[in-house]
Order: C-alpha cells, then structure tokens, then sequence
C-alpha cells in the first residue's frame, strides 16, 4: 500500500510541476465550455434584416416594427431599389431582406391580401432557414392580430408549441453535456496515455520494471491522480455551465457525479490501454486524438442523431463509450430523471471499464520486449 | 564460496543479430565484476537478461540462487540497477527522487542511510533541486544511490562512468570499492579499458563473445609477445610508416606513443633506418607492460582470424 501511494505522490508531482498538463487539464475544457456554449449557438440573436419599402405606409411600418422589436433581428438598411438587394447581401452583416410590394396596405383593405417577399441568404443554410423560420412565424402572428381586428377572430386554428424540458430551446442545454462528455474522454484519454509512454520514453520504465511494483500498481497509480483532477475538472465545469449559461442540473447531482466517476474511470481505462500498446508519446497522442476525438463528435450522438446514420455507423457507435454517457449525463442533467431510466447505459460502461483495465494488466509487458 | 551469478550458455539474438552468443561466466558474492568492451558488444543485453528485463532465447542464468526466468518476482526485490542511460525523472528534485525509489522498495531513506551516506553526502546540499539539472557527475551519483537505497544484493551498473569527467569517474570507482564492506555484489560494464584494472575480475566481450575472464592482472600478463613503446615527431605518420614496415606485426596508437609488437620480438637499427627513411625525427623505442587495452586488442586479432 505503501508503495502504491508513494507511486501516485510522484504522479501528482509530475503534473504540478508541469503547468502545461495543468493547462491542458482545466484550461482547455473551460475553453471549450465558454466556446461551445457562446460562438456555436444556433440560435439567432440580432441578425441583420434590410428592408426594401416600396408602400411606406401605416401597416408595413407596422409590421417592420414587429420584426425588429421581436428581438431576434435588427435593422441593418432601408432599400430604395431591388438593385440594391445583392449589394446588402454581399456586405454580409445582412441575413435576410424582407419586401413589401407597392401599394401593400392599400391592397391588404382593399383586396384582403397583400405579398411580401422574403429573401435570404443562402450561403449560410442554417441561418438562413431560422430567420426565414422566424419571420413567417412574426408575419403570421401580425396575420391573427389584424384579422382579429376585422372579422372578431371567426374560428382560427392557433398552434400553441411548446419545448419540453428546454422551453427557450437554448442551445447550451444541447452543448454543455456534449462538451463534458467529450472533455472528459479526450483529456483523460490524451493524459493517461501519455504518461506510460513518457516513462518508457525516458527510460525509467526499465527501473520501474527492476522493481516490486505490480502492473495492476502501476497502473492504478499513474489512472488515480488525473481520476480525482477529471473530478474536479466535472465540478467545475458544472459551475461554469451554471454561473455563465445559468443551467443547472435537473436530477440528482450526486448520482451525476457519480455516474461521472464511472466515466472518468472508463475514459483513463482507454488511455491506459492505448499507452500500453504504443511504443512512443508521439504515437499515443495521435491514437488518442486521432482515433477518440472524430469518432467522440461524430459517431456519440453529440452533434449527429444517432437515429439518422447509415445502418453500419449505428452500429460503429454502440461501441463508443460516449455515446452511453450523452444518455445519461442528458437525463440527469436536463430531464432530470433518476438512476431507474439509465441503469442500462451505466451497466454498459461499466463492463466497458472492466473490460479495459483487465486487456490493460494482462497486456502490461512484464519485461522489455 | 556461493556464486551470485552462474551463467550457462546464455544466446540472444535480435531479428538477425546476434547480440550474445554462448555466454558463460559467474559471478562470486562481493567482488567486483567487470565486462569490457566496446559499444554494441553485447553488454547492455547481458545486464538486461540478468536484471529479468530480457529473456534468454538459450542457456541458463542463475541468480542468487534463482532461475531468471521464472524467479524475477523474487529477484526483482533484490537487485538495484542503473540502466546505461540516465533514467531518473528530471521534473522531480534530488530528494523526491530518492523518495520514491525508496518507498517504491518498501524503504525508507532513513533506514539505508548509512550505505549510501558516502555517495548521496556529495549530492546533499542539492537535494532541492531538479534532477534534470544535475551535473553528469552529480546525476551519476543519484542514480547510484537510487540504486542502492534498497540494500540490493545485486547491484548492477551500465555503463555508469559514460559521458562522466575525469575526476568524478575515479571518485566514482572508489565509492564501489568501499561497497565491497556491505557484502554487496557489483556488476559492471565500461567502455574504458583503463577502468578494468579496478575490478577484482574482468570479462573481455566483443560481438557478443566473451574473449577471456580473469583478474586484470593476469589478463595483462596474457600477452603474448613483447611490447614496444615507439614514439617520434609526427604520430599519424609513424603509424602508417610502421604499419608498412614488414616486420611489424600490429601497431596501435595508445595515448602520444604507438604499442608494437615485432616479429623478431626485438627491436633492431633497421626499424630505426625504416622509420628515419620515412622521413620521422627523434625516434624512440622501449619496452614497456601489455595494459587491458593492449591485451584485448590481441585476443581482438585472433578472434577475427578464426
């Protein structure tokens, strides 16, 4: 026991003393946080409307009004012409240009029904489509608002949506468990794996081998440092999350917490195991972001829905470990569920651990070659 | 007297080298062992198969009694070893260093203190410091006392003067002669010949062959022939000049002077005239003693005439 605990005082000596795997440990995954949660939002906040007025009356000041005041446009220009439109658009700062055609408040009194054209930018398909979204949505509630004044509201169906779980479907409830989810695997993956191959690298891997140290010692003492360091690591981007996006955890924080332990142990099992079959540091990083960080993003049902991919990538991705944990960490974070909804998931990662740190001892070379 | 180490016979071969062949010598409790030879002649293979970090691919070790093979969860309790290269963590200071090797064995500094006072007393005063900053010399004696600090029955050093100056080398030597009183069993490889008079016994090992075993004294007087210290103006000169010279049957250069051995076993005025005729001043020729270095390069000669 001894021995085993003098091996892990050496390994927390290591990371101190080096404030790089310090910054890598809790700099990057507050990096990531802060960047997931604010710069890849796909929510639309201010864009920029033009509008080209050919009527200039009381309903289109109206309904420009509405739009702009809906908080989720602001006005960037009043066109003059149509000729002006692919200018504005080529400035880029304008998503989309709404038109009013002559004579449009006239003809809505007159004839019941005016036209408005909406235009938008294509180059951004994403974009496009939600401003394009919100502007009918703005234009249709302006509809209701005035045929109530004119006909007293004579049987209209009103289709009243509502987000469950995520009212304001903010994107951060979708990032913030995505981006622990990936942290936690990569950083303790891209650690653990570089500190055996530094040990062999160095040569004091040969020493260590000329000693009583068991594998199993060994390797439990290099995983226990970063897995109490990824702990905290949880905890504090827990907060974050909750002090800057104000998301807080729905369910049971403890059993999140530990639910998190069994994935930080299963994420330091992988990076073990890849450090133990590399021969050279250089090799483990790139094993380990290489070969864990694409699948991580693409294939764990962060980014892309699972239910959407060809038939053998579903099945590629019942073997990521994240894919489990998104689960989870979504149910208890979000819907706030309790440990009933998720006993299969966490049942799956841990064999998945077990599996891990046993290939782990078994393949620990006692010797040299 | 037990033997710490009886070799039978030991081969290993990497792909297609063959990096020992037949080896067989033993080793006897608290002398100093020492394997000479140049780099690539074996001897990191040799110390990694007796420290259980390489198997054999034929033969037998015994180590203190027991097999290599199957013995190396006992033996690895009992053997301190300091690789040919320095293999302690640089980012930890002297201390933590220390530290850990000792509670990785199930030690304590305190409690091995005494074996390693006359070693780790040099490198004291900066104990604070990063071991990555150490001198070569100051490194050097770290790893020797991380070796030590477990009271190892075996202790084997690789290479351990290499890349060391002077001064700390022959420091070095007599600390491992004062080990002698622990009833420690020192092995030792070196690439300096002038090392191997230090060792109580010497191995002779090149490509993988052990060329002869026994006291340095006795493998200088093995020398066969006699030897002549031939010094003039111009070195390089004077060794091409004797190279051609047909009595001459080796020349090498040693230190400012070229060792010779003649066929005549003598040296006679027409070496003088030879050597003058090649346009060489202020000859000289005397006898002198066969060193280590002298001898292994005759059992060298032979070896590749087999």
């Amino acid at each position: 026991m001894n021995r085993f605990l003098g091996f892990v005082k050496k390994e927390f000596l290591h990371i101190f003393r080096d404030y790089r795997t310090l910054f890598i440990l809790f700099g990057i995954p507050a990096a990531q946080i802060l960047i997931f949660g604010f710069a890849v939002s796909t929510d639309v906040k201010n864009a920029g409307v033009a509008f080209l007025d050919l009527s200039k009356d009381e309903t289109t000041q109206k309904l420009t009004d509405k739009i702009i005041s809906s908080g989720f446009f602001r006005r960037t220009q009043n066109l003059i012409s149509y000729n002006e439109i692919e200018d504005v658009f080529r400035k880029g700062k304008t998503k989309e240009v709404v038109i009013f055609e002559k004579d449009f408040g006239k003809k809505l009194l007159s004839e019941g029904k005016a036209n408005i054209s909406i235009i938008a930018d294509g180059s951004e398909p994403n974009t496009a489509t939600l401003v394009t979204n919100y502007t009918t949505a703005i234009i249709a509630d302006f509809n209701r608002e005035i045929s109530g004044i004119r006909v007293n509201n004579s049987g209209l169906i009103q289709p009243e949506v509502k987000m469950f779980y995520n009212p304001n479907l903010q994107s951060q409830h979708m990032f913030v468990p995505g981006v622990i989810t990936m942290i936690l695997i990569l950083i303790c993956a891209l650690m653990t794996s570089v500190t055996i191959t530094r040990e062999k690298e160095f040569g004091t891997m040969e020493v260590l081998l000329v000693s009583p140290l068991k594998p199993i010692q060994i390797i439990l003492g290099k995983v226990m440092p970063y897995f109490l360091l990824s702990f905290v690591n949880v905890i504090l981007i827990l907060l974050l999350s909750w002090l800057v996006f104000g998301l807080s955890v729905k369910g049971s924080i403890i059993l999140l917490l530990a639910e998190s332990m069994l994935y930080i142990m299963l994420s330091l099992s992988v990076g073990i195991l890849i450090s133990i079959v590399s021969s050279s540091m250089q090799q483990a990083i790139f094993i380990s972001l290489v070969g864990m960080m694409l699948p991580t993003i693409l294939l764990s049902g962060f980014i892309y829905p699972i239910e959407n991919m060809p038939k053998v990538y579903e099945l590629i991705s019942l073997l990521m470990p994240p894919r489990y944990f998104i689960i989870i960490i979504k149910s208890i974070m979000i819907k706030g569920t309790g440990f009933l909804y998720v006993w299969k998931e966490t049942l799956i990662l841990l064999l998945m651990t077990i599996v891990f740190i046993g290939i782990s001892v078994r393949k620990f070379k006692v010797r040299l070659e | 007297m037990q033997k710490v180490i009886e070799s039978t016979a030991i081969s290993k071969k990497f792909r297609e080298t063959q990096a020992l062949k037949n080896i067989s010598f033993s080793v006897n409790e608290s002398e100093i062992f020492g394997f000479i030879g140049p780099d690539g002649a074996g001897k990191t293979t040799l110390f990694r198969i007796i420290t259980t970090l390489l198997l054999p691919d034929e033969g037998e070790m015994k180590i203190l009694g027991l097999d290599c093979i199957t013995g190396y969860k006992e033996l690895r309790k009992n053997i301190g070893y300091m690789p040919g290269r320095f293999s302690l963590y640089p980012d930890l200071s002297v201390e933590e260093n220390l530290n850990f090797y000792a509670t990785v064995f199930g030690t304590t500094v305190k409690e091995n203190y005494d074996l390693i006072s006359d070693i780790y007393s040099h490198i004291e005063p900066f104990r604070k410091r990063l071991a990555g900053k150490l001198s070569g010399g100051m490194k050097q004696k770290l790893a020797l006392s991380c070796a030590l600090i477990h009271k190892p029955k075996l202790l084997v050093l690789d290479e351990p003067t290499t890349g060391v100056d002077a001064v700390s080398r022959s420091e070095f030597w007599t600390m491992l002669a004062k080990l002698r009183q622990h009833n420690i069993t020192i092995l030792v490889s070196t690439p300096y010949m002038d090392e191997a008079m230090r060792c109580d016994r010497v191995a002779l090992i090149q490509n993988g062959n052990i060329l002869s075993i026994d006291t340095p004294q006795k493998i200088r007087e093995g020398f066969s022939r006699k030897l002549f210290m031939v010094k003039a103006n111009e070195k390089y000169k004077l060794i091409t000049a004797l190279r051609s010279y047909p009595e001459t049957l080796t020349a090498y250069p040693f230190g400012d002077s070229v060792h010779v051995t003649l066929a005549g076993n003598q040296v006679n005025e027409s070496l003088f005239d030879y050597l003058r005729q090649a346009g060489l001043k202020n000859v000289s020729a005397v006898e002198t003693v066969a060193g280590i270095e002298d001898r292994f390069l005759e059992l060298m000669e032979k070896e590749e005439k087999v």
